[in-house]
């Protein structure tokens, strides 16, 4: 079939080729950087070198630990948040939703920042509140609190679409023949969840161990690898300790997406038929619903105080000493941060269509088209979203330093990163959405006359507007917080928000760092209401012909 | 849209061939069909689930690319070319309507894709809408129609390019028995007076049986029989084809002259013997249920077993000699009604009988 269609040839081989030198090639680096010697032999004495001479195996242990821990609180809280806005009358169940969803969209280390401010040494709550002198916030605990108030919300996401996707009836079948709603919950709902909370766990885990910002930001001695390769790169310049460290993470992170991807999702007891699924009873009884009410309003209410209170310190003059409101921090990140925020946003607008579109039509050539290569096109559009930031990070700085692929200054590094760090979100936004779309309506265009393109453009595209949005939108934000993957990439005339954020941290100038915060918040809310306008405003084609022909 | 720009359709040896994937193997799913439509023809191609019939319409609309063979519309070769080359129109099962599109837009679709001139598509459309008695629907979308009314736009869709050759690929199916039987009716006075060459794909015997000018009978990829609809049912080649057009009794032969006489149940039976029968295999005698009669003077006995009031007859599956078999009595007012356990007489219409080879596999007659 291919052979007959050129331009289709063309343009799979072109993504093939894009795919394979930002996605593949990158990891493939990192694996040879640490495997061989400065004369490019393989070579093993550098990794026992690095086993022996660091404390390699504690940071190890530590970020398997945190990983774990988090993953079971995050999948927990995940679950509660899930089942009560699924399955119950809890009142305020938008309200829940939304505080279940908006960190996703928030900046990373937000939430770290608000840690320092509150529990810190010069804490309001721990120094004016409870008059705790330099209470130690940084470690484990704070870690562990902050990463799972980051993290829920994925399992919350994976949760709520496994168990509104479970049909009713069969909950309703089990109280029917007389089970208790304990014993339906613990006979037929949760085991139906199973495959939505193993994929939870896995996928937290994973994010977890990958997590740069907030270790950076609050570990203190607690040590994990994340950091030690930023550490081992930045401060000592040893890029192969690094690299080594760098792929620590990355391999159980790889294994723990791919196992999520490939196995659970297919242990799945959920067929998806397009049929609606019946309505469920929910639960009324006050005895259930009123503990569930309580741990959600828990944790929204901590998650929005965290919030408030870096908008807060952001508004006044400084924290802790002199708490009348002043506008001086915002002064300083307009003045002194200028060129921040204008090349963030460059950056961003620059990578936000390339990826939506370049998702949609990778998603396209997935669900629609029979090639060969179609499995690597596949996996390696996923691979830089599995893989820690940091580790793609140091991969793009080894395999783009050198001709003909010299990029490593110019913002081209910065917005592949961008780029290929968030395609996989769009690929599955689009393939998600063609799915759900009757191949046999692209063939009744096909048929019609319509080639490949005019399909895709006049019919696919149109069908597959809700995810353009929400790949944008994705891809926007995305590009806007992320710090892991780029922190190596940005140097003197390309430099990005979160990376000013973050030595702003450093520099203890906490004012400031919140100040930047909300307004990179801002802007994300901003581009959120746009988009909304966007997909809601704009009168689709076939209305505005209406008017036309009646 | 005229009945003289119609032109034929032709399967030369059509076969294809789906590669082994996985841990499936090679799959013949068409297998040297021949086959051919005059033009202005209704073609239909009936056969069980997975004979074949659709993996045929998708060769001819371009969706699949024969493993060997050829397809021809109007005497040109279009195996390789793809489905927007072909100009063909196709009805799908799910009537495909696009959904981001108002019924005029879906039917201007395929003239907007052509670049015809605007004046031409309003023209062209309104005429087609008012054809299909759907004018007044043209500004709706298509979830705001019905069953009925989103085929009548798939239809419209599928004809306003005045393709030389139009496909059915089982368009009634989502519909409920009703409407079904209207639609079909209609799509097939539609079909008439624009005169297009037609091939149409459908499991539903009845519904092959009142739309098509030829049938074909389609099995595991190979043609079974190609005739009119009163031809296959009333002189089937095979038990399958018997079995698969309309409701079938197999009884067993005991004794058989090699020629038209063959003795059933103790007594010797006149039959029409199917053309090509290999005289050494084992034979037996097709009866409809509609040429078994119940009478008071009939040669054979039997038990009723069951009996099924539905309305124009009385159904029942009798037992004769431990053989089981079905009547449909359309006698009952004046017959009488008989109920399980009670023993009647019976006689086959002779004329309508036929002796064919018994198959391999047990046909649950």
């Amino acid at each position: 079939m291919l052979a007959r269609q050129p331009g289709l040839l063309a343009c799979i081989v072109l993504i093939l080729a894009v795919l394979v030198v930002f996605c593949i090639f990158p990891v493939i680096r990192l694996f040879v950087a640490t495997l061989t010697n400065e004369a490019g032999r393989l070579d093993l004495s550098n990794i026992r070198h690095i086993m022996e001479a660091t404390n390699f195996f504690h940071s190890l242990g530590n970020s398997m630990l945190l990983g774990v821990t988090v993953a079971a609180l995050s999948t927990l809280t995940g679950y509660v948040f899930a089942f009560a806005v699924t399955r119950t009358e809890m009142p305020g169940k938008r309200f829940f939703d939304f505080m279940a969803t908006m960190p996703i969209l928030s900046p990373p280390f937000v939430i770290s920042l608000a840690m320092i401010l509150l529990f810190g040494r010069s804490g309001i709550i721990t120094k004016n509140l409870m008059h705790i002198r330099n209470n130690n916030v940084y470690g484990f605990g704070s870690l562990v609190i902050v990463q799972t108030l980051a993290l829920f919300p994925l399992a919350y996401l994976n949760l709520k679409g496994m168990l509104e996707s479970i049909d009713g009836s069969v909950e309703d079948a089990s109280r029917s023949l007389g089970a208790s709603r304990w014993k339906v919950f613990s006979s037929v709902t949760l085991p139906l969840s199973a495959p939505g909370i193993f994929s939870s766990l896995l996928i937290v885990f994973a994010k977890s161990i990958s997590d740069f910002g907030n270790p950076q930001v609050l570990a203190g001695n607690f040590s994990v690898l994340s950091v030690d390769a930023y550490m081992q790169i930045t401060g000592l310049y040893n890029l192969k300790t690094g690299a080594f460290m760098a792929l620590s993470i990355l391999l159980p992170a790889m294994l723990a997406f791919f196992i999520q991807k490939y196995w659970v999702a297919r242990k799945s007891f959920v067929t998806v038929t397009g049929k609606p699924v019946g309505s469920i009873r929910l639960i009324h009884e006050k005895k259930i619903v009123a503990p569930l009410f309580c741990v959600c309003l828990l944790v929204s209410v901590f998650t929005l105080m965290l919030y408030g209170t870096v908008i807060w310190v952001s508004l006044v003059k400084t924290w802790g000493v002199d708490m009348s409101l002043a506008l001086k921090n915002y002064e300083f990140v307009f003045k002194r941060g200028k060129d921040a925020i204008g090349d963030t946003l460059t950056l961003a607008l620059i990578a936000t269509p390339i990826t939506a579109l370049l998702g949609l039509i990778i998603s396209f050539l997935l669900v629609r088209k029979k090639f060969p290569g179609k499995k690597l096109m596949e996996a390696a559009s996923m691979i830089p979203f599995a893989v820690p930031g940091i580790a793609l990070g140091i991969g793009y700085i080894l395999s783009f330093n050198t001709r003909p692929l010299l990029l490593t200054g110019t913002p081209v590094i910065i917005v592949a990163a961008l780029v290929f760090r968030t395609l996989s979100v769009g690929v599955e936004a689009g393939s998600n959405s063609l799915r759900a779309v009757d191949p046999s309506i692209e063939e009744a265009s096909a048929v019609l006359g319509a080639n490949n393109l005019t399909t895709f453009r006049r019919v696919s595209l149109p069908l597959m507007r809700s995810a353009l949005f929400s790949g944008l939108l994705n891809a926007f934000v995305r590009s806007m917080t992320s710090v892991s993957a780029v922190i190596f990439l940005v140097s003197v005339n390309w430099n990005l928000l979160t990376v000013s954020i973050m030595s702003e941290i450093e520099g203890s100038r906490l004012g400031v760092a919140s100040a930047y915060c909300v307004v990179l918040m801002g802007i994300v809310v901003i581009a959120l209401l746009l988009m909304r306008l966007g997909l809601d405003g704009k009168p689709s084609r076939g209305r505005r012909r209406r008017e036309t022909h009646e | 849209m005229s009945e003289n720009k119609a032109v034929g359709v032709e399967l030369k040896e059509l076969t294809k061939v789906f590669p082994a994937y996985g841990t499936q193997k090679d799959f013949t799913a068409v297998d040297h069909v021949s086959l051919s439509a005059r033009p202005g023809e209704m073609v239909t191609l009936l056969g069980p689930s997975g004979c074949g019939k659709t993996t045929i319409l998708r060769m001819i609309s371009g969706f699949e690319i024969p493993t060997s063979g050829q397809v021809l519309i109007g005497g040109k070769d279009v195996s390789t070319l793809p489905p927007n080359k072909r100009n063909v129109g196709m009805m799908f099962q799910s009537y495909a309507l696009f959904p981001h599109l108002n019924v005029f837009e879906n039917v201007a679709y395929g003239l907007r894709v052509k670049k015809v001139p605007e004046q031409e598509i309003r023209r062209r459309v309104q005429e087609v809408l008012e054809l299909m008695q759907i004018s007044a629907f043209t500004a709706r979308m298509p979830n705001q129609l019905s069953g009925g009314q989103q085929q009548r736009v798939a239809l419209a869709r599928a004809v306003v390019t005045e393709p030389s050759v139009l496909l059915f690929d089982e368009p009634l199916s989502n519909l409920d028995a009703k409407l079904r039987e209207y639609m079909r009716d209609e799509l097939r006075k539609i079909q008439q007076r624009v005169g297009i060459t037609s091939v149409y794909v459908t499991h539903d015997q009845s519904e092959a049986m009142a739309i098509s000018d030829k049938v074909v009978v389609m099995r595991s990829g190979v043609i079974q029989q190609v005739g009119t609809a009163t031809g296959i049912y009333t002189s089937p080649l095979s038990c399958f084809v018997a079995d698969f057009m309309g409701k079938a009794n197999f009884l067993p032969v005991t004794d058989w002259n090699g020629k038209d006489t063959c003795v059933v149940f103790g007594r010797p039976v006149k039959a029409a013997l199917a053309e090509g029968t290999d005289p050494k295999r084992e034979m037996v005698l097709m009866a409809r249920p509609e040429n078994i009669i119940l009478c008071q003077d009939g040669p054979f006995e039997a038990r009723v077993e069951n009996a099924t009031y539905m309305g124009q007859t009385f159904q029942y599956v009798l037992s004769c000699q431990g053989h089981s078999f079905f009547v449909a009595d359309y006698g009952y007012h004046t017959g009488g009604i008989h109920g399980p356990g009670d023993t009647v007489h019976w006689r086959m219409v002779e004329p309508s009988l036929r002796l064919l080879q018994a198959e391999k596999e047990d046909n649950d007659a």
